[in-house]
C-alpha cells in the first residue's frame, strides 16, 4: 500500500534544508488551533516536539508510559552533546560534523538529513542555554566543550556525566510551560497499543491507562512516534527496563517501514555483568576513554593468576600489557569509534584474555592519567613533582573532578574502588541505529505519521558518533519535525476533530481488547521475563557483535520457536482492568519476539560489515570491516506483511554527492 | 543469604493495605535491591501469589522512578543511591527487611509499592521553566557569561532526579528540597533570572496546595536525598519567596 | 497576608518570632544573672523593667503576643504536619538523617509551655497583682528576696532545672533553624552554627545555675 519517497529536496546539500523551508507549506496560527497532534514518548525528542509544536499553537496530547515525562531514558545520556559552535577555535563547522557524522555512520546515512543535522546542531545550544541548562562552564564564563570518540575537534558540549538529564529536564520545563498554559494535555501511566489508520492516514491511537487498565481511544490529525530504540530485544541493554519497540512495531503492523534493524550499536564502556540475576546492564560514559588505557593481559597464564585472585592488576608490569588499541589503531589508540572498540574488546576476550570470572572483562586503567595530571598539578602548585604519593593523590583529586560520578557508580555496583584499581569493562547493547524509515520530513510510509530521534532511522548510519544521539532527539523535536509537519496538516485544516466511533478505532480497540484478554486467559506455566530472558540470549550469541550467516539463520528459527511458545505457555496473572506489570510487559515482549526475527532477518540479508553490523564473512585479511559498497550502499526498509518471515525489502539507495566514500579507517 | 521480606501490600488506591511476609533464600550479594524484588515477583508467580507492584525504570540511579522505603529509610541504607543502586550486600544473611512505599498525602498510594507522584509535575508546571520560545533564534550561547561557580551551584541543584525521597523521608513530608533545587537552579542564571519573583510564589503555592507538610529544618530530606541536593537550596528559596513577597 | 498564608510565611513567621524570643531569653538571662553578683543592682534592673511604661505597655505586650504566636502557630504547623502523612511508616528510622532534637520540637515545646505557665504562676502573676490589682506601694528592693524566695523549694527548682534542659534541646534546633528559615546558609553558617550552639547550651544551664546557687546560697 504504502509508497517510500524519500522526499529530498533538490540542490547542493549546503541549500537543500533552507530551501525546502521556504518552499513548505504553512497552517495559519488560527488554523493550528483545530489541528490535534498526537506525541508517543517523552524523552528528548518527544518533549521537544511536543513542546514546540504547542507553542506554535497546535493541540498536543502527548503520551507516556512512565510516571511522569521526566523519566524518560533520554536521562540517562552522560557524555555531551555535539553542536558545530567552533568555540574552541580548532576548526570544527557544519561541514566537518557533517562529515564526521556520514564517516562515523560507515556511508550508510541520509546526506541530506545529516547535513541538516549539523545545520540546526548550533541552535540546539542556543536553546537549551536560554531555557536554563547549566552546561560545563570554564572560569571564563563560557561554555566548556570536551572530545568525544572518534572525532579530531571538541564539539562536544556537557553538564558533568548528565547531559541527557540536563537537557531532557530542559525539554520537561519546556513542556511544562505548555502544559501549564493548557496547550499540551499529558497522559502519564499511558501505553500506546495500536496506531489507528483511516483512509491511509494515521488519525489516532489506541492506549492502555497502566492505572486501571482502561483502553481509551483518541484521535488526532497527526501522530509523531519519539518512543526511542528497541535495545531491549537482546534483554540486557544499558536501555531502561520499560523501554520498548511496542510504538514503533505497532506502526509497522499498520503499514511503516521498518529500516536498517540490524543495526545496532555496542557501546564498549559499560560494567560487565556479574550473574545470571542481571536485569540491566549500566553504561559508563565513553568520556572515560579521554583519559583511561584499555588493556588485557599479554600472557595468559597472567590472565589465570587475575582470575583465580592470586594478581593483582596493579602488579602486572607495564611489558605485560596489551594496550590493543593504541596497538592495532596507534592515530586514534582509545578513541576509536564505538563499534571497533567494542569488536576489539570481544576479539580479545574470545581469545581467552577476559580479566573477570566469566572472561567477559577487560580493564580500563586511570593509573597513567592519575600521574599525569598529578604531575602537572604539582607543576602548577611549585610542589614536588617526583613524590609519588603527592603526585598520586593531586591526580585523584583532577580525575575525581572530571568522572567523580562515574567512578562512585562504579564502585557501588562492583564494590572496588577505580582509584586504585583499573576499571573491568565489557561491551553492551546501548543504542539502535535502525527504525522506522522516515522521510526528509520525518513522515513514515503511514501518511501523517512521524517517527522522531532513535525511533528512526535516519541519521546515524550503520554507527552513532558519541553525543550525536542527543543531537539528533533535539534537533527532530524542537527544529525539524514542527516545520516540516506543517507541510501535511496544511490540508487539513478542514478535517475538524477525529471522530473515534469510526469503525477503524472501532476494530484497532477490539484487536487490542482480544490481545490483552489472550494473555489473562493463557494461564501458561513460564512468566514473561523466562521468554525475554531466552530471547536476548539467542540475539546476543547469534546477532550480537559479530554475525555470520549460519547463527543468523538459527536464530531466526529459535526465535520463531520461541515466540510459538510464549504464545502457547506465557503466564500473565492478575487481571487486565487493574495496574498489572506483568500484562504490560508481555505486550512489549510479544512484540520484541517479532522485532527480533526481522532483526536476524535484516542481518543475514546484508552480507557485508558496515558499522555495527560485522559479518564475519565479510572481512579483511586482518580482521578489520569490510564493507561492499558496490553491492550495499542502500537502506533496507522492511515492509510487513503479515509475519516477519515474509516481509518485503524496500531499498533505498544512498547517493553520496557531497562526501567521497571511503574507507573508514581510525589506524 | 537468607532474608524475611515484610512488604507492603495493596490491591489499589482505594484498598486497605497491610503488611505481608515472605523468605527469600539464596539472595547474592551482588543483585541490586530490585533485582532482589524481581526474584520475588519470580518466585511469588509460581506460587500463584500476585507479583509485587513497584516503580523502577532506567535501573541506574538517573530517572527517579524507584522509591521504596525500606528499613525505616527511603531507598535504604546506603547514601547517595536510589533503591535500584542499592545492592545487597549493604544487608546480612538472616536480616528482615520491611518494605512500605513513599508515603504523602501528596503521593497517594496506587498499588502495593507504587505511588502517584504527579504532585510533583503540577508544581514545576506552575512554573519550573524559563519562558523562552523553542524558535531557536534566541542569542549565542556564549552571549551572557556566567560565573563558574554559579553555574556549577545550578547545576549541583539540577541534579534532583525528583524522585520524592525528601518527601518521604521528611518527618512532615515537605516537598521543600524538591521545588527549592528547581527555583535554585534558575535563580543562580541570568536567564531564569527575569522571572523569578513570578516562578517561586506561584511554585510555592502550588507545592501547599498539593497537600505537602511544612519543613521545619531536621535536615533528613539532604542526608536521603539520593543526589546529595543542599539544604542551601531550601534557604535560597526561603530567600527568593521573602523578597519576592515584599516586591509584591 | 500572603506571610501566614504561605508555607514559607509561617515558617518565616516561626523563625522571626523565635529569634525575638531567643533576644528576650538573653536580656532575661542577663538580668537574672546579676542576682548572682549584686543584690541591689539586681533590684535597681528589676525594678527599671518593671515600672518603666515603655517596657510595661509597649515591650511586654509584644512579648506576650511573641510568645502566643510562637505556640498557637507550633501547634499549627504540627497539626498540618501530621496530617501530610495520613498512614504512617511501620518502620520509620527518623533517628538516622536527623537529630532529636530537630524532630521533637513540638515536645521540648510543650513542656517549656508547660514550665511558662508555672513561671507566670511563680512570677508573672503575683507582679501583676502586686502593681495593678492591689496596687501595693513601690517598694524597690523587694526583687531579689522574691527571687530567692522562689527557689527554697528543691522540688521547684528541679523542675525548673528540667525545665531549662528542654529550652536547651528546643534551642538546640531552633535557634540555627530559624536563620535557615529566613534564608541565611551561606559561608558563616558554620560559625553561627557554632554560636547558636553554645548559646543553647550556655543560656539555659546558666539559668538553671542560677537557681541552683540561689536554692544553695539560701540558709
Amino acid at each position: 500500500m504504502a509508497k517510500q519517497d524519500s522526499k529530498i529536496p533538490e540542490g547542493p546539500v549546503a541549500d537543500k534544508w533552507n530551501n525546502h523551508k521556504g518552499k513548505i507549506n504553512l497552517v495559519s496560527p488560527a488554523n493550528k488551533r483545530l489541528i490535534d497532534v498526537i506525541v508517543v514518548g517523552t524523552g528528548l525528542a518527544g518533549a521537544s516536539a511536543s513542546a514546540t509544536l504547542a507553542e506554535l499553537g497546535y493541540n498536543v496530547k502527548t503520551f507516556c508510559f512512565q510516571d511522569s515525562p521526566r523519566r524518560a531514558h533520554s536521562i540517562a545520556a552522560q557524555g555531551g552533546i555535539n553542536a558545530a559552535k567552533n568555540y574552541q577555535g580548532d576548526g570544527d563547522s557544519t561541514y566537518r560534523l557533517f562529515y564526521d557524522t556520514i564517516k562515523g555512520g560507515d556511508y550508510r546515512s541520509r546526506e541530506a538529513n545529516v547535513h541538516r543535522l549539523a545545520e540546526v546542531s548550533t541552535n540546539i545550544i542556543d536553546q537549551c542555554v536560554a531555557q536554563g541548562v547549566p552546561f560545563a562552564r570554564d572560569y571564563g564564563g563560557l561554555l566548556d566543550n570536551r572530545s568525544f570518540g572518534g572525532v579530531l575537534v571538541s564539539r562536544t558540549f556537557y553538564a558533568k556525566g548528565q547531559t541527557g538529564q540536563q537537557l531532557l529536564l530542559g525539554a520537561y520545563s519546556a513542556m511544562n510551560r505548555q502544559i501549564g498554559r493548557g496547550k499540551i494535555k499529558m497522559y502519564n501511566r499511558h501505553e500506546m497499543m495500536d496506531v489507528v489508520v483511516v483512509d491511509g492516514k494515521a488519525r489516532g491511537i489506541i492506549t492502555r491507562n497502566l492505572v486501571n487498565g482502561k483502553i481509551e481511544r483518541h484521535g488526532a490529525h497527526a501522530v509523531v512516534i519519539a518512543s526511542g530504540g528497541y535495545g531491549n530485544v537482546f534483554f540486557l541493554s544499558t536501555n531502561a527496563m520499560g523501554s520498548n519497540v511496542s510504538a514503533s512495531w505497532k506502526i509497522h503492523k499498520k503499514g511503516a517501514h521498518f529500516a536498517n534493524p540490524c543495526f545496532t550499536q555496542i557501546h564498549p564502556t559499560c560494567i560487565p555483568v556479574s550473574g545470571d540475576h542481571q536485569s540491566k546492564l549500566t553504561l559508563m560514559s565513553e568520556s572515560l576513554r579521554n583519559d583511561g588505557r584499555i588493556w588485557v593481559p599479554k600472557k595468559l597464564e597472567d590472565v589465570k593468576a587475575i582470575r583465580e585472585g592470586k594478581l593483582k592488576p596493579t602488579e602486572l608490569a607495564e611489558e605485560d600489557r596489551d594496550y590493543y588499541l593504541e596497538r592495532r589503531y596507534p592515530a586514534f589508540g582509545n578513541l576509536v569509534p564505538r563499534d571497533v572498540a567494542s569488536r576489539a574488546a570481544k576479539e580479545r576476550c574470545d581469545a581467552g584474555f577476559g580479566v573477570n570470572k566469566t572472561g567477559e572483562a577487560v580493564y580500563l586503567d586511570f593509573a597513567a592519567a592519575i600521574m599525569r595530571y598529578g604531575k602537572e598539578q604539582a607543576h602548577v602548585k611549585g610542589l614536588d613533582e617526583n613524590d609519588a604519593v603527592l603526585v598520586k593523590k593531586l591526580g585523584q583529586t583532577v580525575v575525581r573532578s572530571k568522572y567523580g560520578n562515574l567512578f562512585q557508580m562504579y564502585e557501588k555496583i562492583v564494590d572496588q574502588d577505580p582509584y586504585e584499581t583499573p576499571m573491568m569493562i565489557y561491551p553492551a547493547v546501548h543504542y539502535t541505529m535502525g527504525g522506522v524509515w522516515v522521510d526528509y520530513n520525518l513522515m513514515t510510509t503511514i501518511q501523517g505519521c512521524y517517527a522522531i530521534g532513535e525511533a528512526n532511522f535516519s541519521d546515524h548510519g550503520a554507527n552513532r558518533l558519541g553525543a550525536s544521539a542527543l543531537m539528533q532527539g533535539l534537533a527532530d523535536g524542537y527544529f525539524v519535525l514542527p516545520y516540516t509537519i506543517g507541510d501535511y496538516l496544511a490540508d487539513d485544516i478542514r478535517t475538524g476533530p477525529i471522530d473515534t466511533q469510526l469503525p477503524e478505532f472501532e476494530k484497532a480497540e477490539a484487536a487490542v481488547k482480544a490481545q490483552i484478554e489472550g494473555f489473562i486467559s493463557n494461564k501458561g506455566k513460564n512468566s514473561v521475563d523466562y521468554y525475554h530472558r531466552k530471547l536476548g540470549k539467542i540475539m546476543w550469541n547469534k546477532c550480537g557483535m559479530s554475525r555470520n550467516a549460519k547463527e543468523l539463520k538459527e536464530a531466526i528459527k529459535e526465535i520463531q520457536e520461541l515466540r510459538e511458545d510464549f504464545y502457547k505457555n506465557v503466564n500473565v496473572p492478575g487481571k487486565a482492568d487493574e495496574f498489572n506489570e506483568q500484562l504490560a510487559k508481555a505486550g512489549r515482549v510479544a512484540d520484541f519476539l517479532e522485532l527480533g526475527e526481522l532483526f536476524a532477518k535484516d542481518a543475514l540479508e546484508r552480507t557485508e560489515s558496515c558499522g555495527g553490523h560485522f559479518r564475519e564473512e565479510s572481512q579483511t585479511p586482518e580482521g578489520e570491516a569490510l564493507r561492499d559498497d558496490e553491492n550495499f550502499t542502500f537502506v533496507s526498509a522492511w515492509e510487513y506483511k503479515g509475519v516477519p518471515a515474509k516481509a518485503k525489502l524496500h531499498k533505498e539507495e544512498l547517493n553520496y554527492e557531497e562526501i567521497e566514500v571511503k574507507t573508514r579507517s581510525y589506524k | 543469604m537468607n532474608l524475611t521480606l515484610k512488604v507492603w501490600r495493596q490491591a489499589n488506591s482505594q484498598a486497605k493495605g497491610k503488611m505481608e511476609t515472605y523468605k527469600m533464600e539464596e539472595v547474592s550479594p551482588d543483585m541490586s535491591f530490585l533485582e532482589m524484588m524481581d526474584v520475588l515477583n519470580e518466585q511469588l508467580m509460581t506460587q500463584g501469589i500476585e507479583p509485587v507492584a513497584f516503580d523502577h525504570d532506567c535501573r541506574e540511579g538517573i530517572c527517579g522512578m524507584c522509591s521504596m522505603f525500606i528499613n525505616g529509610e527511603a531507598h535504604g541504607p546506603d547514601r547517595l543511591v536510589t533503591t535500584c543502586q542499592l545492592h545487597m550486600r549493604k544487608f546480612k544473611d538472616g536480616d528482615t527487611i520491611t518494605i512500605e512505599p513513599f508515603r504523602a498525602e501528596a503521593f497517594p498510594v496506587i498499588k502495593d509499592l507504587t505511588v502517584d507522584r504527579s504532585a510533583f509535575d503540577r508544581v514545576q508546571q506552575a512554573g519550573g521553566f524559563v519562558s523562552v520560545n523553542t524558535s531557536g533564534n534566541t542569542q549565542d550561547a556564549n552571549a551572557i557569561p556566567i560565573d563558574k561557580h554559579d553555574a556549577d551551584k545550578a547545576f549541583d541543584a539540577a541534579t534532583c532526579i525528583g524522585c520524592g525521597a525528601c518527601v518521604a523521608t521528611c518527618k512532615n513530608a515537605s516537598a521543600m528540597l524538591f521545588v527549592s533545587a528547581k527555583v535554585s537552579q534558575y535563580a543562580l542564571l541570568p536567564q531564569g533570572k527575569v522571572e523569578a519573583t513570578d516562578r517561586v510564589l506561584s511554585m510555592v503555592k502550588q507545592m501547599d496546595e498539593e497537600g505537602f507538610g511544612n519543613c521545619t529544618n531536621t535536615g533528613a530530606c539532604e542526608v536521603e536525598c539520593p543526589k546529595g541536593i543542599s539544604l542551601e537550596n531550601i534557604a535560597r528559596m526561603n530567600r527568593e519567596y521573602l523578597s519576592a513577597s515584599l516586591k509584591g | 497576608m500572603t506571610l501566614t498564608a504561605s508555607s514559607i510565611g509561617r515558617k518565616v513567621t516561626m523563625a522571626l518570632s523565635g529569634i525575638f524570643l531567643v533576644l528576650f531569653l538573653t536580656q532575661h538571662f542577663s538580668i537574672n544573672l546579676l542576682s548572682v553578683f549584686s543584690e541591689s543592682l539586681f533590684n535597681q534592673v528589676s525594678h527599671f523593667m518593671g515600672n518603666n511604661p515603655i517596657v510595661q505597655f509597649i515591650l511586654q505586650p509584644i512579648l506576650i503576643f511573641g510568645v502566643l504566636f510562637h505556640f498557637v502557630m507550633g501547634f499549627v504547623l504540627e497539626l498540618k504536619n501530621s496530617k501530610s502523612r495520613g498512614v504512617k511508616y511501620a518502620n520509620y528510622k527518623g533517628g538516622t538523617n536527623a537529630s532529636w532534637m530537630s524532630r521533637n520540637m513540638i515536645y521540648s515545646g510543650i513542656v517549656i509551655l508547660s514550665f511558662l505557665g508555672l513561671h507566670f504562676y511563680d512570677f508573672w502573676v503575683p507582679e501583676m497583682n502586686y502593681k495593678y490589682v492591689e496596687v501595693l506601694p513601690l517598694n524597690p528592693d523587694r526583687y531579689f528576696e522574691e527571687l530567692v524566695h522562689k527557689f527554697e523549694s528543691p522540688v521547684r527548682v528541679g523542675i525548673y532545672a528540667l525545665s531549662f534542659v528542654f529550652l536547651s534541646l528546643h534551642l538546640l534546633h531552633g535557634f540555627a533553624s530559624s536563620f535557615q528559615s529566613v534564608g541565611i546558609n551561606n559561608k558563616y553558617s558554620k560559625a553561627l552554627k557554632s554560636f547558636t550552639t553554645a548559646f543553647s547550651l550556655v543560656v539555659p544551664l546558666g539559668f538553671v545555675f542560677i537557681a541552683l546557687f540561689h536554692h544553695l546560697t539560701a540558709f
